[in-house]
């Protein structure tokens, strides 16, 4: 029996085409692919992503429990969360691997800052449960509380239009300080959570509510002309964007100096041995594998786990691949030893096609970048 | 509901075949299958001049989502194929029975065509 989100009727009532996501019945699509990817990249969109997980944290210990937990350091977020007269909290987010003591990828996530005692995390639907487990066994020993918010679900609206749409639906004094934040940072009232941040090369808010209110927003933004986008649009943008997908680009088996997140490893701290850090350090003159974004440069379409072939004979595949709509053309990242050297070619139905070796992003909002 | 034209013949693997009064074959892909695909990105042909063998996988078609091999409804040679699916693959989506054919072909025996399924039959098969 699959998961269904809060909003499963509306994606029905829709006419959605739904597949089974990690054990949850989610839109694969509404009616064009094509037409949701491109309503992102030039007006608004919005993903029902009430899969994923919200996971606050709560204790005194947190930041350094956090420091320990994850490859990039939360010592960066400074923003003070809610100011004791406000209502309005405002706190700044970070990206970051989880890692296990052999430096493989247990979950990338988000992590919110609200107030020293208090963080959010935003967690992978597949690894929720794993990520919980992970963190409740290391938790007790820094008195940190984790509290799965299943009660709260989750809404990308994304696009260059998305701010103003879901500006314009909130409470003012929310509404203010969304209109005022930061590319990844978030605000707050009471269980209403704004952040901006997302998962497509686009500006956008990611939404975290009360799972009663999401079919309300929903409606709401539908009818301002906000185009309900499935997993499918949802995956070419994160492609387009360069950015990873946990469980196809990463896992336990990969680092993250070896799928392309060396940026969001913080080695700057040297006396903060975060889980993974030795790992990480062994590899981290010559890390064994490396992540390139390759573009195909005839017609065709790269997918996962494509055969690819260095100029200097190393081989390796592709993690992810597909048809990218604001290129018109195909694009893939891939995985190959850390000692090939381009140009690759890869391997469409026992054909070798050349392609050309670029560094992600390849589409940053709206814009082609290679 | 998808549409499925009484004048044309089907196979099980989603292909329509419409017999040409020059005694060739148009086939294309049915608008259930093209449904099923979703947004079409790319269509690779078979060479014109190629022999095929009934139900030999002959061409390609790539949507967003995945890459589909479409099989020969019946033997014989390939002599034409759809010039315009090269820079305008949604054609298939958008008119799979007209603009969106595929490739014609000279059937080895015309006869074949008799053995495909109607389209009661086909409508039968995706039930």
């Amino acid at each position: 029996m699959l998961k269904a989100t809060a909003l499963h009727a509306e994606h029905l009532r829709l006419g959605a085409k739904l597949v089974d996501f990690a054990g949850w019945d989610m839109p694969i699509q509404y009616a064009s692919q094509l037409d949701e990817h491109h309503a992102v990249r030039k007006s608004a969109g919005m993903f029902d992503v009430a899969h994923m997980s919200a996971v606050d944290l709560q204790g005194a210990r947190t930041r350094e429990f956090l420091r320990l937990l994850l490859a990039n350091d939360v010592a960066k977020l400074k923003t003070p969360g809610k100011a004791p007269a406000d209502a309005v909290g405002v706190g700044k987010a970070l990206y970051s691997c989880m890692l296990d003591e052999h430096g493989g990828v247990i979950d990338d996530l988000i992590v919110y800052f609200i107030a020293e005692d208090a963080f959010r995390l935003v967690v992978n639907a597949g690894t929720t449960d794993k990520d919980l487990a992970w963190l409740r066994a290391k938790a007790p020993a820094f008195g940190v509380d984790v509290g799965h918010r299943s009660d709260l679900g989750i809404l990308a609206v994304q696009g260059p239009e998305a701010r103003a749409k879901v500006d314009a639906l909130l409470p003012a004094e929310l509404a203010r300080a969304c209109a005022g934040l930061t590319p990844f940072s978030a605000a707050w009232l009471g269980d209403r959570f704004v952040g901006r941040t997302g998962y497509t090369g686009e500006d956008g808010y990611e939404l975290i509510l009360p799972q009663a209110d999401l079919v309300a927003i929903w409606t709401d933004l539908l009818a301002a002309g906000v185009a309900p986008c499935g997993l499918g649009a949802r995956d070419t943008l994160r492609l387009e964007a360069g950015m990873n997908l946990y469980g196809q680009d990463m896992d336990e088996t990969v680092s993250p100096l070896e799928c392309g997140l060396a940026w969001t490893v913080s080695f700057a701290d040297e006396g903060r041995a975060f889980i993974g850090r030795a790992a990480l350090e062994a590899q981290r003159a010559a890390p064994p594998r490396k992540s390139i974004g390759l573009v195909l440069e005839g017609r065709g379409v790269l997918r996962a786990h494509m055969a690819v072939r260095a100029v200097n004979g190393e081989l390796g595949e592709t993690s992810s691949g597909g048809y990218a709509p604001t290129m018109k053309g195909s694009i893939a990242m891939a995985r190959v030893p850390g000692s090939a050297v381009g140009p690759y070619e890869v391997e469409i139905r026992g054909q070798w096609l050349p392609t050309r070796e670029v560094k992600p992003p390849f589409v940053r909002h709206g814009k082609v970048l290679v | 509901m998808s549409n499925t034209p009484a004048e044309l013949k089907y196979a099980k693997s989603h292909e329509w075949v419409k017999k040409l009064p020059d005694g060739t074959l148009l086939i294309g892909i049915t608008d259930h299958a093209q449904a099923a695909l979703g947004d079409l990105v790319f269509v690779e042909t078979p060479k014109v001049g190629r022999k095929l063998a009934a139900n030999e996988a002959c061409c390609v078609v790539e949507s967003v989502k995945a890459a589909s091999d479409v099989y020969a409804p019946v033997a014989g040679t390939v002599t034409e194929t759809n010039a315009k699916l090269g820079e305008n693959p949604e054609l298939v989506n958008d008119a799979p029975y007209e603009g969106g054919w595929l490739w014609k072909l000279q059937p080895d025996k015309l006869a074949d065509v008799d053995g495909l399924l109607d389209a009661d039959g086909y409508i039968a098969s995706i039930a």
